[in-house]
């Protein structure tokens, strides 16, 4: 019984997290048709600027509302948002728009390959430490079991995050905008949408999901160089078991890949790493195109 | 160049190869050697290419092919180069022929994850394995050609040769099945599959044909990569060892054979001249190439051999 618990719980924390870096990937998908490969860059870079930030909020004297720092996280993420989404949309990847999936897919290679070593430029190569705000929400006590605080309020992030998504895009004036042009691009631009201000928001919207996702990381690991290098795969993973493009698909996925994963971690260790993309293939072996994807029809 | 038989260019080709060995140095032989190795797998990857899909796991057949060489040597003792490719040969075609027809049916995007996936499964395997090294993987020892067992120089320059003998070999049957009736529906795929489809031709069958020869590819090449190196690790099957392989298939485009191979040898050569310069930024070198050669050579380095003589591709 214990046991069933653990697994569920673990799963659960790594279900938010995996869901907090994919939900972006899904979008920017969604709306721009790139799957973009620099989202784990993305990733990496919100981990150090939080990791930055963070350090300086306690180093001016922080101590005093240490919570703050909670602060200094999402404005790491926004900040990353604003300064490296419209320079890669606006400065790369609307001229490839339209153009083959796979090649779009490359394209992103390449953003990646060379945010890779920017990171390496700005911030060395030695690991940043930021414990601070993983030790201020202190532990949870579940039956026998002892769990950091800071892991449920990840768990919560993801809920915040995935309701905020789906009500913006199904309950509001501009997610109703953005469907339409998910749904046709050119239609909307004859009705009047600025769909290039639409696939700028969305994109930074995904990088700034990215960036989240690293800095609420960040207090939980050592920020070192090769961060997003195994991120992308996995969030990879979870958007292609969900359907690409779909936000409950993209909940789904996360929450299949994250329970699979506490099980084999407590079961066959030996499992863990490749339990992931077991899962994967097993799900796109039934469901060709993901569980949540719209059918599209085969083009004469 | 232009309307040479197949085998004619292909002696020339090896001819002129093979006088490398003459005037190369240690470091550069050495160099050629995996690069040309590396091209093989590339090779896959461009088959697949031509018609329209791309796998980002080729990464799988190089560590399997590496492996098998290395545990039929560690395990059996044998040396024999031409045992070893035989037999990793042998199994990545099994493995091939398991997956082939399984992945026929996808395309884009999900055809490149699925390989993906089954490469990180292989890497994910491999590294928790620890009876055969785990992460830090194996080593093997030098090569016998046929009961001729050379060292330092000798030893070189025989791999080289095998390299370029096999290259030559595989560069010319890859051609003569790119030109035959399976190899120009692959074309004829990526303009339109369903045409194909309605036209009577099978689809699947020839997807599946350019997998498998992708992965025979893939498992030769990692077998001669882990016997000029002596060591191998799960590093093979990691997913940003398949993206270099996407690249230099991006690079050299799917119009021209030897442009794959001239392509595996440019990557080989940046990558070594950026670490000895500037280990750090080579990466960033590497993206900054790709998105000139994806904006500025669409159609791959074989565009500009092909571009007098294929008019509207």
């Amino acid at each position: 019984m214990d046991l069933i618990a653990t697994i569920l719980v673990d799963g659960l924390i790594y279900a938010g997290w995996l869901f907090i870096v994919s939900v972006g990937l899904t979008l920017v998908f969604g709306v721009l048709n790139i799957l973009n490969i620099a989202h784990g860059s993305l990733y990496a870079i919100g981990a150090y600027a939080s990791a930055s930030l963070v350090g300086a909020y306690f180093a001016a004297g922080g101590e005093a509302f240490p919570f703050g720092s909670y602060l200094a996280l999402i404005l790491a993420a926004v900040l990353v948002a604003v300064v490296l989404g419209p320079l890669l949309e606006r400065g790369l990847l609307r001229y490839f728009y339209g153009r083959d999936e796979v090649l779009n897919v490359l394209v992103t290679y390449a953003v990646f390959l060379i945010l890779e070593d920017v990171m390496k430029l700005i911030w060395g190569v030695n690991p940043y430490f930021v414990y601070e705000p993983y030790t201020l929400l202190g532990d949870v006590e579940i039956g026998p079991l002892f769990y950091v605080g800071y892991d449920f309020a990840v768990i919560a992030a993801a809920i915040i995050v995935g309701l905020a998504v789906w009500l913006t895009l199904n309950r509001t004036q501009v997610g109703k905008v953005v469907l339409a042009v998910i749904h046709d691009a050119e239609i909307s631009q004859t009705m009047g949408v600025n769909v290039k201000r639409i696939y700028l928001g969305a994109f930074m919207a995904g990088a700034f999901l990215a960036a989240l996702g690293g800095a609420l990381t960040a207090p939980m690991i050592s920020v070192t160089p090769g961060l997003g290098v195994n991120v992308i795969i996995v969030a990879f993973a979870v958007v292609i078991i969900g359907g690409l493009g779909s936000v409950p698909g993209a909940a789904i996925g996360a929450l299949m890949v994250g329970i699979s994963r506490a099980a084999s971690v407590h079961l066959v260790p030996e499992a863990e790493l490749f339990i992931i993309y077991f899962v994967m293939a097993i799900v796109l072996m039934f469901r060709p195109e993901g569980l949540f994807a719209k059918t599209q029809a085969r083009k004469i | 160049m232009m309307h040479l038989p197949v085998y004619v260019s292909a002696i020339i080709a090896f001819v002129l190869l093979a006088a490398g060995s003459l005037v190369l140095p240690d470091w550069a032989m050495f160099l050629f050697a995996m690069a040309l190795a590396k091209g093989l797998v590339c090779l896959g990857i461009v088959g697949m290419m031509r018609g329209g899909v791309v796998s980002f796991g080729q990464g799988l057949y190089y560590c399997l092919g590496a492996y098998t060489a290395t545990l039929v040597a560690n395990s059996f003792g044998v040396s024999d180069i031409f045992l070893l490719t035989l037999i990793s040969a042998a199994v990545c075609l099994a493995v091939g022929l398991v997956f082939g027809p399984l992945l026929s049916s996808y395309r884009g995007i999900f055809f490149a994850m699925l390989s993906l996936a089954l490469s990180m499964v292989l890497y994910g395997t491999l590294s928790k394995m620890s009876f055969i090294g785990g992460t830090d993987g194996l080593n093997i020892g030098a090569p016998t050609f046929l009961g001729w067992a050379p060292e330092g120089r000798p030893l070189q320059t025989a791999l080289y040769i095998y390299v370029v003998a096999i290259v030559v070999i595989a560069g010319a049957l890859m051609r003569i099945y790119f030109d035959s009736e399976q190899g120009l529906i692959t074309l004829a795929m990526r303009d339109n599959e369903l045409r194909v489809e309605y036209l009577g031709a099978s689809v699947r069958h020839v997807m599946t044909y350019n997998y498998v020869f992708g992965a025979l590819l893939g498992g030769i090449g990692g077998t001669i990569a882990v016997l000029a190196l002596g060591h191998v690790d799960p590093e093979f099957a990691f997913w940003t060892t398949s993206g270099e392989f996407v690249f230099v298939a991006i690079l050299a485009g799917y119009l021209s054979v030897p442009a794959v191979f001239v392509a595996a040898i440019i990557l080989e050569l940046v990558r070594s001249f950026s670490n000895l310069y500037f280990p750090n930024t080579w990466q960033l070198a590497l993206g900054i190439f790709l998105l000139i050669v994806i904006v500025a050579l669409p159609g791959g380095l074989g565009s500009l051999i092909k571009r007098s003589k294929e008019t509207d591709t």
